[in-house]
This record gives structure tokens, sequence and C-alpha cells, in this order.
């Protein structure tokens, strides 16, 4: 029924089961979207924040989700900046990626401000000193940039194609996607950063707060290279899960390889870099401040933040899958792959939680306990929206989109094996731009 | 001396609260709540979402019978002026919309209601928890919005309020100066609602840089602290007490610090 919106070439699964697929998807997200109608119609009080938490489980993953989605601008980078050709295999489905991801984020934002009528006061009243100013303009322009980016594989659909206007427009946005990958990568260095700095310049929580250069504070690199490390991973994890989902190999060992390669030094470099931090924090800034690092990591009442998430997110989230990355075999092997990436995600993941929650319920003043939190449903059920949000996005991209140049390649439809190996071979000779028309858009 | 704004002296408006008087009585929480419109709730036993812009704290000397001690300290708004007192508090540097905003002409940290969009980094920053989120609109009971002063606007849900050293009080008074010919008001003429109601006279206000006033001497008193000085905080609220664990209490110290401490001051 829909086989004339199907790039030529390749096998999708029926639409029924399309449709089943899409509808269990779609009533996640239709509680995801009742829960936020709730919190804005009748605010905030919807959720389980309270004056000590003022900050809690949407800002976690807006953090999180920012971190993940970082493969976007990183392999862009990598792609059109330093030029490494064999990345524009997978580089439509970390833009994928990352718009999904950046969509989210925004989405959530505008949740969780008390007052969202009011959210464009950000930039209209904006303060320059403020680490979410900062945020909130990078976030919106990379956002559109990412858009730019993602449109023209939209245009690339069989039918959008046949429209002259739309396949000079997407050839047209081909040629200048280079600038706006560079626009991109400038783009998330900041915010990514301001991330970082968000809870980095709280001079008066000393968990969070860190030393740096000029106004930025450690936190601010940190939160920029450890997106660049380990946001490729989550692109690898989801074209990953994506191949077991349907059942066929979508992009080619040596792509992957590559990219966990980068993904695995750059991660290495930042668990140096981190545990460095987390020494002259622990010996010299909090010291500074009256705390020692055993107040931290504590199993005082009300705490459950003991060293255990500090191993979970240096050790088991960090330095293992960084070992695992840079070599051969954690590479080549499935599982061992399989490990590393996830982890780091974790790892990223935990970092992320630990500053923001942490840096909360950490007691400042002496006669201050820690402060407790666990979400209400509405916010559970607005932080899984974007997760069935993107699920929905991913699977009608898959379906309709040409996202994987390789996929016709590795996945020759019966009897055109003979016909997609010449054809293949006819391509290889061509130049670049013209391989696939999805495989330069980024 | 710093020149303010119109041409008047700076003023560093600021509180000297004696821990030593202080009863625990609550007034000064009751007298606040009544002056600044703040809302409540039917049910207000969940305290991290009650509204006190003055609250009081119930220290211990964490020791056993019959060696338990008991302090009580309220916390206001610190009014923090930050490292150098160029207004750099921990709030005022991270709105993102400057919807909170240090008066460097009374020391004071202000809060716009109408255009704050509530992002909570403000409360996330401080680390004396005096800001408060508006959860729920504000519902008075029947009759009791008669009772609302017009001079302080109340706030809509979605927003942060704290403590304003009842601001409104000091534009009243400069207003009557302006009024009368003066440029300047006196100490009485500007006083908090907490310290009015305050039955032990424990909280003292006025300016800490004019010497005519009494908050510039008592903040004097070796025994006069803030909280948590460590951080740079620089705030305006000292404290006042004869106890030394109560001293001790306003910061945090290193376990080898606090035998130092212990060693020098005996």
């Amino acid at each position: 029924m829909d086989s004339e919106l199907i790039p030529e070439g390749v096998q999708r699964c029926s639409l029924g089961k399309f449709i089943l697929w899409i509808s269990a998807c779609g009533v996640v997200l239709l509680i995801g979207v009742y829960a936020m109608i709730l919190c804005w119609v009748k605010g905030l009080n919807q959720t389980n924040m309270n004056d000590a938490y003022g900050f809690a489980l949407w800002i976690w993953a807006d953090l999180a989700i920012i971190a993940l989605g970082g493969g976007a601008f990183f392999t862009g980078f990598l792609r059109y900046i330093i030029g490494i050709k064999e990345l524009k295999n997978i580089i439509n489905y970390a833009v994928l990626i990352g718009f999904i991801c950046y969509s989210s984020a925004l989405l959530i934002l505008a949740i969780d401000i008390g007052q969202p009528l009011r959210g464009w006061f950000i930039f209209w009243h904006a303060n320059v000193h403020s680490m979410l100013t900062e945020v909130a303009f990078c976030l919106s322009c990379y956002f559109a940039v990412l858009t730019i980016e993602y449109v023209p594989l939209v245009l690339e659909n069989r039918k959008i194609d046949k429209i002259p206007f739309f396949h000079n427009l997407s050839h047209n946005m081909h040629e200048v996607m280079a600038v706006f990958a560079a626009t991109g990568a400038f783009l998330s260095f900041f915010h990514q950063g301001s991330l970082g700095g968000v809870a980095g310049v709280l001079f008066g929580r000393p968990f969070g707060f860190r030393e740096g250069v000029l106004i930025w504070p450690w936190t601010f690199f940190l939160f920029t290279w450890s997106a660049a490390a380990v946001g490729p991973c989550f692109t690898i994890l989801i074209t990953k899960i994506t191949e077991v989902a349907t059942g066929k190999k979508l992009v080619k060992d040596n792509v992957i390889e590559l990219l966990a390669k980068i993904s695995g030094w750059m991660l290495l470099t930042y668990m140096i870099a981190k545990l460095i931090d987390t020494w002259y924090w622990a010996t010299h800034t909090a010291p500074a401040l009256g705390f020692t690092l055993a107040q931290f990591y504590t199993s005082d009442p009300g705490s459950w933040y003991g060293y255990w998430i500090l191993f979970l997110e240096v050790v088991l989230g960090g330095i293992v899958p960084a070992l695992i990355l840079v070599t051969r075999f954690g590479r080549t092997n499935k599982l061992a792959l399989w490990i590393a990436i996830t982890l780091a995600c974790v790892g990223v993941c935990t970092n992320r939680w630990v500053m923001v929650l942490q840096v909360l319920a950490v007691p400042v003043m002496t006669f201050d306990g820690w402060f407790t939190y666990f979400p209400s449903w509405q916010e559970i059920a607005t932080t899984i929206l974007p997760v069935a949000y993107g699920a929905i996005l991913i699977s009608l991209s898959y379906r309709y989109l040409p996202v994987f140049p390789q996929e016709r390649e590795l996945n020759p439809l019966p009897g055109q094996e003979t016909e997609t190996v010449k054809q293949l071979e006819e391509d290889q000779e061509e130049p670049v731009g013209k391989l696939s028309p999805a495989a330069e858009t980024a | 001396m710093e020149k303010g704004h119109n041409n008047t002296t700076a003023k560093r408006y600021g509180m000297v609260i004696d821990l030593d008087k202080c009863t625990g009585c609550g007034a000064c929480m009751v007298a606040c709540m009544q002056e600044n419109n703040v809302p409540f709730k039917k049910d207000e036993t969940d305290k991290v979402k009650s509204i006190t812009w003055i609250r009081v704290y119930k220290l211990t000397n964490n020791k056993p019978y019959p060696n338990t001690e008991i302090c009580f300290l309220p916390r206001p708004c610190q009014h923090c002026s930050g490292m150098g007192d160029h207004g750099h508090s921990p709030c005022v540097s991270v709105c993102p919309a400057t919807a909170t905003d240090y008066g460097m002409d009374t020391g004071i940290v202000s809060q716009i209601y109408t255009r704050c969009f509530g992002c909570r980094y403000c409360m996330a920053a401080c680390p004396y928890h005096v800001r408060y989120f508006n959860w729920w609109d504000p519902v008075w009971p029947k009759g009791m919005e008669k009772s609302l002063s017009p001079n302080v606007s109340v706030r809509m849900r979605g927003v942060v309020e704290k403590c304003s050293f009842c601001f409104h009080r000091y534009q009243l008074a400069m207003d009557r100066a302006f009024y009368e010919g003066r440029k300047e008001i006196e100490e009485n003429e500007y006083q908090t609602a907490c310290t009015q109601a305050c039955p032990s006279k424990a909280i003292t206000f006025g300016d800490l840089n004019n010497p005519k006033h009494a908050v510039y001497e008592l903040k004097q008193n070796p025994n006069a602290f803030r909280l948590l000085e460590r951080l740079q905080t620089n705030t305006k609220v000292y404290y006042v007490s004869s106890r030394k664990w109560v001293r001790m209490a306003g910061d945090n110290y290193l376990e080898q610090e606090h035998k130092e401490i212990a060693k020098a001051k005996g």
C-alpha cells in the first residue's frame, strides 16, 4: 500500500506490522502527552519536585539526551571538517538521532519551566552571565542546524524526490552542508560546555562547583569532551539495536569499528581528564570549602549516594569501555563492543545524574540533612515520551527514507544480488557524491 | 563611601540576629507571611513545598542528655553580595532572564516576579534554601484576601519568590523622605516586619555601612558569624551566639580544622 514511498531496492515489513509497532509506541507517546498536558494545565505541582529539588528527573534527562545526541555534531565534525569519508555511511543516522535528542530536550525544557508562556524571556531578558542563557541560545540554534541537516534526507524520499524543486533543493543543501556541519560543531561545543557549566559555576554547592579558566569551570570542557566521546557510542548502540530489530546488517563493520576507535580514544583521554578533575576536586576544591569526599559519598540517613555511584560513573562507565574500545579485539568482538558502548552510555548518563541530582541532594548547611526525591508518574511518563517519539521517528525514517547508504549492498533483494553488486561496482567508479543521494546527507 | 543612585550614599542593609535571645517562637515567620502576602496551603506538613521567607531552624549540639543543647536559628534571605562585594550572589549570577537582581544602592537581592519564568536555577544555586517556588496558585481563605497588603504583589503559580527585606517598606520610607525634602532615611524609618515582630528583640536590622545604625556595632561582636562564609557568598545576615558549638554550626570544617579551632580557642 505504501510501497511507492519505500526506497528502491530495499525490503520493509508489511504495513500492518508497521502500523502495529507504531501504535504500540503511540500508546506510550500518548500517555506522555497526557502527563505533559497535565503539567502545563495544572502546573508543576503534578511533579514530585520540591524547593530542595528544583532540578530533578527532567533536567537529568535533558542533559543525558543532549550528551547522547552529541554523536551528531562530533560525527559531522569528523566527516566534514576532518574529512573522514567512511563516516558518510553513518552520518545520516547520527543526524537523525541527534535531531530526536535535541527536539526532545527542547520539549522537556518547555515542560520543565513554571511559566511556559514566558519561555521566550530567556532570549528577551537574557542574562549573559548565566550558563542557562548560553544553553538556550546554542541549543535552539543547533536544533535549527540539525533540522537543516535532516531536511535533505526527508527530501530524498522516493516520492518527494520526483518533484524537481525538492530534488534540486536537496542537492543544493548537500552542497553547503559542510558549512552547517561546522556551525553545528561550533554551537555544540558551547552548549555541551555550558550545560557542564550549569553545575560547575554553583559556588554555593561544593559538590558541583569547580574551578576553571576565565569564566568557564572545568566541567564546561569535561561535558563537551564526554559528549564527543560518548555521542558516537550512542549512535553505534542505536544502529546495533536497529539492526537487531530489523534483522539486517545496515552499516559495514569497518565504519562501526572506525567510529568506535575514535570514540574509544576520546573516552580514554576524557577519563584521564576526568580523573585529574576528580582528584583535584576531592583534595583541593572541596576541602577548601570544608568538605571531604566521604561527606559526598555516604550512607548517612537520606543518602543513597555511596562510593558505588562514583565507581559506576568513572570505572564501569568510563575506564572499562574506554579500554575495550581502544583495543582491536574490543572493537571487532561483537559482545565486547556491545558491552563497551552500553557501559559508555550508562557512564555519561550517570555523570549527568550526579551533576544534577546529587548536587542538590548533598546538604550544604551543617544543620541540613540529605534531600530525597522520587519522581511522580507524570515526570516518568514525560521522560519516557521522547523514547516513544524517537522510536516512531526512527521507524518512519527507516521505512521511508534512505537512511543507510550501505543497506542495499548489504541486503540485496532475492534475485537482484548480481544486479546490485554490478550497480554498486559502477557506483564506486563514480565520484563519492553520486554514490547515493543519502550518502552525503548530513 | 560608595555613591548609590540619586546622589544618595550606597547602603548595605543587613541583619544581626542574636541567637542567644531567639526563643524559636516563630513570630517573625508569621509577621513575614502577613506582611508579604506569602501564600499557604491547607496542609503545610510537607516542608519542602512550604513557602516561608524566613524559616526558624532548630539546631542541636547532638549531645546526649543532660548535655543536650538546642538553638533556634531564623534564616531569612542572606542577601549575598558575593566575592568582592560586586553583587555576584549565587542566584543573581545564574538567573537566565535577569529576574533577580542585586541593588548596588541597598545591597538587597530582589526578585522580579513578572519576569521569572520558573526555571528554578536560582533555587539550585542557593545553599541557604531561601528561594521558594510557587508550585500552586495562591488561594486565600474566604475573606482573607481583604487583609492582603496592597504594597506587595501576590505571586502566581510557576514563579520563584523569596525574602526581600521588606523592600516595599524601604520604598515607602524613601517616598516619605523625598516628600519631606530629605535624601536619606533614619534607621527607624525602615525596619523589616520580622524585626519588629520579634518579642525578644533578637533581630536587629539596619545599614551595615552606617556607624549610626545598631547593626554596625553588633556585627563586630567577636561572637558574630555568618552562614557558610567559606563559600564566599558574603552574606548580609550576621548571627551572634555566645555558644561555640552554635558558631561552629554556621560553617563546614574538616576534622583537622575542628581540632585546631578547639586548640586555639579552648
